[in-house]
């Protein structure tokens, strides 16, 4: 039956999360943007306490499908909704959550419940950690997997790692400043193009795995984005994930990528909802002051411009949101969801870039001056856009699905 | 819980439809928008599809309960199918359904089963006005209380089948207040003018009317002296155009999208080109993101929870996105598109209406 009504655990899980976004995140969101590359310890101390409280890690959808349930399951929606309301906080700073992101979502995707051990369960340790993952290197982002030039070659029981990743989101805080892992895609058959390409795991302080450079960047400035040197780096055989063999060169050895995106494409949409909703509510609230009421209902031709604006922007972002709620909806109920999660991701990163700037353009010199987070919000508001595959890609992942062509019909 | 799921009634139900839909709705279309005719048992037949008997309970004459959420499903597959014939089926909810939800007990058992007791007969509404700024909250057409009665005033557009109705709800404002008025046919200073004509819906007689010092007694004042709650009345009026703009994008996203499939240029399907690959994938997935937007509202609505704004901005963001959808399958054919042998320009023309269509439907 159709409904949408939120679920009495995820409504909690906003009210919290609104309480640390509100109290928390917002009062140091300018700081941490002002001071690149400072670590926002507070917020991920606090994080990491509250998320071992509420059982576990919060940020991922560790489930163990064996185990009976009660009633339908929720992660992914509850990670929505998390995912939201920390970015309507700040999203630099949500970026710097600890205990799961998409080093996490790749094992989850891609490992056996030995890889999901090993790895995932540092989370829950005393001190807080991290994970990274590292597709895109400085040739190819949006060619991957199909282009990765970073190789894992087979030595007895290791693999020795060689390549370069760059813009590994969280790569510092994975490596460096905690003990973290970062999963590295790499190629055990450079002729075998994406059917050659698997994610291994590197974990912290293994040699031959260096941190070589921090970005310096438009936004999320409080998240690190670095690159990943591997130069004759070791890991145990059992860190790659897969098929440690390349049986036939036409398939599609790169599923983890696949649907660990299916997975982490609506959070980045449920991320730039929570920036749009920021802009927007805090513009309303600006006019409210001045003595501006929307007024819903009426028709265009009776509308002030500010009004039809607002309202535009409302309706976008709504739509977009709903649609965002139902892919993971899908991805809870286990149905296929590669459609819908692509669809939300390219829309929701247009949908916040238009809204944060128009929220620049009609707040004027309130808009543009940095006495504001508008303006943060606006630089902060581009990356949805970019990373997890652009707008553009994400179109090309749902053409070739709704027109049925392959990636030779198609690119 | 979030669902969006229909129940399994429901989807029985939207397959019936959907055969209705593509074989006699969209089988009458191009004929009906040319002729300015829709063939009688079409209507009869989308009638007995059942979809207002279901929502109206038993002790009315229907036999089921309102449920708005499956309203806006059955909107959208007709609408699929063709948008004149959807509005001209469904017609009669835009009269009973109001009295269902503000009328008096009198009044339902009354008015209702007439309705719903029968084959399809045009019970119809006066609703829209012929100014530019058209605005439900504030109607142009008056009612003042004179004596025991009521007198109203005014003009509507848009009254469809004004010519054959029973019976017609008409809309009026009475101390400022948006009301609804039970007008019999033939009614004295109830005066049927010409019939619109207007860029698409070609199919649909709609008529003006004129209202000239109408008389009424007191008791076809909707919901009786304290008249009745226009808000949920206006809301499911937006979700219902709402629904049908997302019937009718997707038929044209339907139709564009395999003739971008076998139309080659220089010996490529044009479908390979990102340029229009891109343009169906942003239709489809403005199609998908607004569809909830009426989902939502509709839900709410079965909820009775306050839904003015869901539905207003449901309505804005269908009705901006029939127009952009409808106008770029038209592109998608290209001057194919301009051809009326190809649905996609009366797509076009019905998309460009859903801004003015509020009040012609409700679910
Ligand atoms: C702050 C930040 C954090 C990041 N975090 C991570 C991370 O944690 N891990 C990781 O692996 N990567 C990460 N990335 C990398 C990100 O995913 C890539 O930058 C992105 O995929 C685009 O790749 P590119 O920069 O190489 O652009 P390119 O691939 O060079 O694309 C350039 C332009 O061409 C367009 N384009 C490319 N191919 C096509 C096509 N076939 N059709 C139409 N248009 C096309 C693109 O849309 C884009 O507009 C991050 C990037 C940033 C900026």
């Amino acid at each position: 039956m159709i409904s949408f009504e939120m679920p009495e655990s995820i409504h909690k899980t906003r009210v919290l999360m609104e309480t640390v976004a509100e109290n928390m995140m917002r009062p140091m969101a300018r700081y941490f943007d002002e001071n690149e590359h400072e670590i926002p310890w507070d917020y991920i101390n606090f994080m990491h306490q509250a998320m071992a409280q509420m059982g576990g890690s919060a940020i991922t959808t560790q489930e163990d499908e064996k185990k009976e349930r009660k009633g339908p399951r929720l992660g992914f929606q509850n990670l929505t909704f998390l995912v939201e309301m920390l970015s309507w906080g700040d999203t630099g700073i949500y970026l710097c959550t600890p205990g799961g992101g998409l080093g996490a979502a790749a094992v989850q995707a891609a490992g056996t419940a030995e890889h999901k051990k090993r790895f995932l369960a540092r989370h829950q340790g005393e001190k807080p950690t991290f994970d990274a993952m590292a597709l895109t290197e400085s040739h190819a982002g949006s060619g991957m997997p199909a282009e990765v030039r970073t190789t894992a070659v087979r030595d007895g029981d290791e693999w020795i790692l060689n390549g370069e990743k760059i813009f590994v989101t969280a790569g510092n805080k994975a490596l460096v400043d905690s003990d973290g892992f970062v999963v590295i895609w790499a190629t055990i058959d450079p002729s075998a193009g994406r059917a050659g390409v698997r994610p291994v795991v590197v974990e912290a302080g293994t040699p031959g795995c260096t941190v070589t450079k921090m970005e310096h960047k438009l936004g999320i400035r409080a998240s690190d984005t670095v690159s990943i040197l591997l130069q004759d780096c070791r890991v145990p055989f059992e860190n790659l994930m897969g098929d440690p063999e390349v049986k036939e060169k036409k398939t599609e050895g790169a599923k983890g990528v696949h649907l660990t995106f299916d997975a982490t494409r609506p959070i980045v949409a449920a991320s730039a909802m929570g920036v749009a909703r920021a802009a927007l509510e805090t513009i309303k609230q600006m006019l409210e002051e001045q003595g501006i009421e929307i007024r819903y209902g009426l028709p265009r031709s009776r509308l002030t411009n500010i009004e039809r604006e607002i309202i535009d922007m409302e309706t976008k972002l709504q739509a977009t949101w709903l649609l965002t709620i139902k892919s993971m909806w899908m991805a809870d109920e286990r149905k296929e969801n590669t459609i819908e999660a692509s669809m939300c991701k390219f829309l929701a990163g247009d949908v916040v870039v238009d809204i944060t700037q128009r929220a620049v353009e009609l707040m004027g010199p309130l808009g543009y001056t940095r006495d504001y987070l508008l303006e943060k919000w606006f630089r902060d508001a581009k990356i949805n856009d970019l990373y997890e595959g652009t707008g553009q890609i994400n179109r090309l992942i749902v053409a070739r699905r709704i027109l049925d062509y392959s990636r030779h019909e198609l690119s | 819980m979030y669902s969006f799921e229909p129940t399994e009634e429901q989807r029985m139900l939207m397959e019936a439809i959907e055969r209705y839909a593509k074989n006699d709705l969209r089988e009458a279309a191009h004929d009906a928008d040319e002729t300015g005719e829709l063939p009688g048992d079409l209507i009869e037949k989308g009638w007995e599809m059942g979809v207002l008997q279901a929502s109206i309970p038993e002790e009315y004459g229907g036999f089921g309960e309102r449920s708005a959420v499956t309203g806006v499903l059955a909107a959208e597959t007709m609408g699929w199918g063709d948008l004149a014939g959807a509005l001209a089926a469904m017609l009669p909810a835009t009269y009973a359904m109001p009295i269902l939800l503000g009328g008096t007990e009198k009044q339902k058992t009354e008015l209702i089963p007439p309705v719903i007791e029968a084959e399809w007969k045009p019970f119809t509404t006066a609703f829209i006005e012929p100014v530019y700024d058209f605005y439900p909250g504030e109607m142009g057409t008056t009612a003042e209380k004179k004596g025991d009665g009521y007198e109203l005033n005014g003009e509507k557009a848009y009254v469809i089948f004004a010519d054959k109705a029973p019976s017609i709800l008409v809309y009026a404002a009475l101390n400022g207040q948006t009301q609804a008025f039970i007008v019999p046919a033939g009614a004295e200073g109830f005066v049927i003018g010409e019939r619109e004509k207007l860029m698409g819906i070609g199919g649909l007689p709609c008529y003006r009317v004129r209202l000239n010092n109408l008389q009424l007694p007191l008791e076809a004042r909707l919901g009786g002296e304290e008249g009745f709650d226009f808000v949920p009345v206006l809301a499911s009026a937006q979700v219902a155009i709402a629904a049908l703009a997302v019937g009718v994008s997707r038929a044209a996203l339907d139709y564009a999208l395999p003739y971008a499939k076998e139309r080659e240029v220089w010996g490529v399907p044009i479908a390979q080109r990102q340029s229009i690959a891109f343009m169906l994938v942003e239709m489809a997935a403005e199609i998908e993101a607004n569809r909830l937007l009426v989902w939502e509202a509709a839900w709410m609505l079965d909820q009775g929870k306050d839904v003015s704004k869901e539905a207003y901005l449901a309505f804005t963001g269908t009705t901006d996105m029939a127009m952009m959808v409808t106008d770029r399958a038209v592109q998608v054919l290209g001057g194919h598109g301009f051809i009326r042998e190809h649905p996609v320009e009366l797509w076009m023309r019905n998309g460009r209406g859903f801004s003015t269509f509020t009040g012609m439907a409700m679910v």
